[in-house]
């Protein structure tokens, strides 16, 4: 006997589409309705049966793991959390007190994606929107370096490109798509204009352009590969659209110059306000990346990469980071939320991993789980559990329990952990 | 738990006690009447010499939500040097103007606050306020909902279906679990979409063909309609601006004897000087405040020092962005609202910022009925709540005013009314604009009083002669009952409750939103309610 949920958000990118039908039997998801593919292997690919946590490989009771768990962050002199980007608000909350307590470091996967871009909007601020203002109004479109149409899949059909809104009835007619990248990409070949800039170009092909805005020359014929004669052209669109969107990805935060890159094309954005309205927005990955930022920032004043080690909240990109924690080793234990950092941080951090005690807490088999001492199998937010996400504009939507496993969820156990930590 | 505060001088004007010696007792989080309690089991605070007052209640104060947190965020500069260490249960946290959730809660119980209403919500973000709000311990807490742009609401409007937005008002007051109606520049924000504004009550609002003016008058007939506890809570146009208190005293005498809160009036209270300076204009505003009978306000008192402004008045932010060069955040919002963000230093050096200062000070001397005046530094626009005590003596003693006066920019102290205000609070008058009269404004019944039945939210004060000094420190303050802080330190974290309007509306409404959903919002209309999580501590207050 099957049951159908409606009105359900997928928590797996920043988009967090939230009209998707998914129809279950028993504790497995049969059929998913208007998902993407990536959508689709959330719900379809979901595996409840681990059920018990292993330490050291073996499958143990949950109290004895848990007593594990906090006799690893009693011993530690500096912990480390890691993760929270597809945990829900609840359970990010729980992660932010456990580390209060035990003056942990805590970072979200933020600092390997729109760590920078956090930092650029620190030191410029940010103009920004919701996407249905995206939907609503935008009638110019710049994607730089971001490739949604191969990451962000349902991004141009229900909020940028293809979508249809108020003052944009026709959808992609009723826009002009610009994209900048240094290569053809899914997303360049469905854009009306392709500029490719070289490599590591970025931070003067924008800095050029804020020169034209600001109705100033510079004497060139190209600029870190693109014709003047584009940049100038963009340049009119830009200063002439009724209401702009550029939306920027890793090629700006992850290629040198970093957040100076983004730093300059908010600075950009702002600038393009004296001639009409113009916003940004980072095209955020991990579903609830973004709440990762909030909860930290809320909790402690600080979006990512925060020491509690002296007792209160210090904020240090480039040493609490974990990417940085673990290459110079200077954590000694790890609480990972969420994320396979085994997989994805570069090897030398990756592999201090191994060295040091970890403590998993995840819905799915990873590289890290092999790495782990101890492995909590929790319920997967949105799939077997309830919780809150917030989409990559920080629209907060509720993720559903669509089937009903018993499973832990991330929340329970770092309650448990924090209980069971003297 | 039961309790006695014994031999205190009680300061409860809504019970007409102005200094009078009295013993308050509690039990079960409220106060009760002596034959009630079990004195050998209560415990006996002794406050013979002591001030005792009703907890105090901010009617007015940005402190949680998506545009404090993008505040927070933005502003690490902020929090350096202003971080508090986790203690015991007590948790961690850091910020001077923007401070983290729990901070806000624990600073607030160190100045004896019990009660503060987050001042502007957009509907599509409540939740995340809701959420933020469970993390301020030691406060009950309300959340504002902005209205004053909402394209639902203008369009029934403009086609004459005000049943219509009072029913669809009464939904998303239930659905986002909010307070009060809130207006933020009307019209002005939507406008400023198509990189607009208004400048008249009578402009228009781009592409519903509606005026500020109606659309204030709709919603002010819709808070009647709805008997909602709070008034509309107005921040009317042109804030900030040298046509500001023209256009506010339009909008008081526009609302033709229907009640209304005006916010942090004291930015919209400027008229033009020589030389196109920004002059105070308190003086006509105050006597227009002074005729309405069912006008409140609060301040918006400028202190000197960091600040930073938020606002759902997306072009005042821009244009302040644009004047001091200062880093900038917009959000606009879909279908609602938007919002902006700018960190400022308040300098006495700079002529606008004293002419400001010395605005509010003139509003609080001139507007006669301290039931309709109150406190607030529309916390952290024109200074952190945290300024609050300095606010206080800088009413109760003249003498500090007129030093503070004479350190102000030359300009500002030209022609200045100021000096000439000789009035000074009395704490039965500051007991009055810090807690009897947002407590009344706002509906709350069990707040701002000490009557049999009243929370047990008190703050027991050292009766100092610098008045600073004695509302910065406390000696005790309990919320429901519950001591929080001591000496001016927090002591435990309590829950606190969130109140939200019960409104009956016509449920068919319902219809038609779930129909406008599909076009207005990325979002599904059975996603945007906030109740489908319960929201922890939320607690309905009746209508009328």
């Amino acid at each position: 006997m099957s049951v159908v949920v409606e009105h359900v958000a997928c928590p797996f990118c920043g988009c967090l589409c939230d009209d998707l039908s998914v129809e279950a039997e028993g504790e497995r998801v049969v059929k998913v309705r208007r998902a993407c593919s990536n959508g689709q292997g959330v719900f379809r690919e979901y595996d409840p049966s681990p059920r018990r946590p292993t330490l050291e490989g073996r499958e143990v009771e949950w109290d004895e793991a848990v007593r594990a768990a906090a006799e690893i962050l009693d011993a530690a002199d500096s912990p480390l959390i890691y993760g929270l980007s597809s945990s829900a608000v609840e359970a990010q909350r729980k992660a932010v007190e456990l580390a209060d307590r035990i003056g942990a470091v805590i970072d979200s996967t933020s600092s390997v994606c729109h760590g920078p871009t956090g930092l650029a909007m620190q030191a410029v601020g940010e103009a920004t929107c919701t996407l249905g203002e995206v939907r609503d109004r935008a009638d110019l479109l710049l994607f730089w370096g971001c490739n949604p149409e191969a990451s962000h899949l349902r991004h141009f059909r229900r909020y940028s490109a293809a979508a249809e809104g108020a003052q944009t009835p026709n959808g992609r007619k009723d826009r002009t798509v610009v994209a900048v990248d240094v290569r053809p990409t899914d997303t360049t070949a469905k854009a009306d204009i392709f500029l490719q800039v070289d490599a590591g170009a970025d931070f003067e092909v924008l800095t050029t352009l804020r020169l034209l805005v600001a109705g100033r020359t510079p004497a060139a014929d190209a600029v870190g590969g693109v014709a003047f004669s584009d940049l100038t052209a963009l340049v009119e669109r830009m200063t002439s659209c009724r209401y702009g969107v550029a939306f920027m990805g890793m090629g700006l935060t992850m290629t040198p110059a970093r957040q100076m890159n983004v730093a300059e094309l908010f600075t950009l954005v702002a600038e393009l306000n004296a001639h009409t309205r113009f916003s940004v927005l980072p095209m955020r990955g991990h579903g609830n990346v973004t709440g990762a930022d909030q909860v930290l920032t809320w909790l402690s004043g600080y979006p990512f990469a925060v020491s509690f080690a002296r007792g209160y909240p210090q904020f240090s990109p480039g040493e609490f980071t974990a990417v940085d924690m673990l290459a110079r080793r200077a954590a000694d234990a790890a609480v990972i939320i969420a994320s396979d950092p085994g997989a994805h941080l570069p090897a030398r951090a990756a592999r201090y991993l191994e060295r040091i005690p970890t403590i998993l807490l995840d819905h799915g088999s990873s590289v890290t789980a092999e790495m782990a001492r101890i492995v909590f199998p929790t319920a997967a937010y949105g799939v077997d559990a309830a919780g809150t996400a917030y989409r990559m504009d920080g629209v907060p939507i509720p993720l559903t329990e669509c089937i009903s496993t018993g499973r832990p969820t991330d929340e329970d156990v770092l309650t448990q952990l924090l209980e069971a930590v003297t | 738990m039961m309790l006695g505060i014994i031999g205190g001088r009680v300061f409860d004007p809504r019970n007409d006690c102005a200094g009078e010696v009295r013993d308050i007792w509690v039990a079960d989080g409220r106060v009760v009447a002596a034959a009630d309690v079990d004195r050998e089991r209560a415990e006996i605070i002794d406050a013979g010499g002591l001030v005792v007052m009703p907890g105090g209640v901010d009617i007015h104060s940005h402190i949680v939500g998506a545009k404090v947190n993008s505040g927070r965020k933005m502003r690490p500069e902020d929090h350096r040097g202003h971080e508090r260490a986790r203690q015991g249960k007590l948790r961690s946290g850091s910020g001077l103007t923007v401070p983290s959730t729990h901070l806000t809660g624990y600073l607030y119980s160190e100045m004896g606050y019990t009660t503060v209403m987050e001042a502007a919500t957009a509907p599509l973000a409540a939740r995340h306020t809701h959420e933020e709000l469970e993390d301020v311990p030691n406060l009950d807490k309300g959340a504002f909902i902005t209205m004053g742009n909402n394209h639902f609401i203008m369009r029934c409007i403009a086609e004459g279906r005000l049943e219509q937005a009072r029913d669809y008002v009464g939904w998303l007051l239930k659905a986002t679990r909010g307070f009060a109606i809130k207006i933020v520049n009307p019209g002005g924000v939507e406008n400023w979409k198509w990189g607009r504004n208004v400048e008249e009550m009578n402009d228009e609002v781009i592409g519903y063909g509606v005026s500020p003016r109606q659309i204030v008058g709709a919603l002010a007939w819709i808070n009647d309609e709805l008997g909602l506890p709070h008034v509309p809570h107005i921040h009317g146009i042109n804030l900030g601006r040298h046509t500001s208190a023209r256009t506010t005293i339009e909008t008081i005498r526009g609302l033709e004897g229907r009640a209304a809160h005006f916010c942090h009036l004291q930015f919209l209270s400027y008229g033009k000087g020589a030389g196109k300076m920004h002059v105070s204009e308190a003086p006509a505003v105050a006597a227009a405040v002074n005729a309405a009978a069912d006008v409140t306000v609060d301040v918006g008192q400028l202190v000197f020092g960091p600040a930073t402004t938020m606002t759902s008045d997306g072009p005042i932010q821009y244009s302040l962005h644009r004047t001091t060069g200062n880093k900038w955040i917009n959000d606009d919002v879909e279908s609602e609202t938007g919002g902006g963000i700018v960190p400022v230093l308040y300098k006495r050096s700079n002529p606008v910022n004293s002419t400001m200062w010395l605005t509010g000070m003139e509003l609080y001397m001139l507007i006669e009925d301290p039931w309709k005046v109150f406190l607030s530094t529309d916390h952290p626009n024109a200074g952190p709540f945290t300024r609050y005590p300095q606010v206080i003596k800088l009413l109760m003693d003249r003498e500090y005013r007129r030093a503070e006066f004479d350190k102000l920019h030359h300009t500002a102290r030209k022609r200045a009314l100021l000096p000439e205000l000789e009035r000074e609070y009395s704490l039965n008058e500051i007991a009055i604009i810090s807690r009897a009269g947002p407590a009344r404004a706002l509906g709350l019944d069990r707040k701002g009083h000490l009557g049999i039945g009243a929370d047990a939210d008190i703050a027991v004060y050292r009766e100092l002669k610098d008045k600073e000094e004695m509302f910065a420190r406390p000696a005790w303050v309990f919320k429901a009952g519950e001591l929080v802080a001591r000496d001016g330190q927090v002591v435990t974290e309590v829950a606190g409750r969130t109140f939200f309007a019960a409104a009956d509306y016509d449920e068919d409404i319902e219809t038609e939103i779930r129909e406008y959903f599909k076009s207005a919002y990325t979002v599904a209309f059975e996603n945007f309610a906030v109740q489908s999580r319960p929201v922890k501590g939320a607690a309905p207050i009746a209508c009328r």
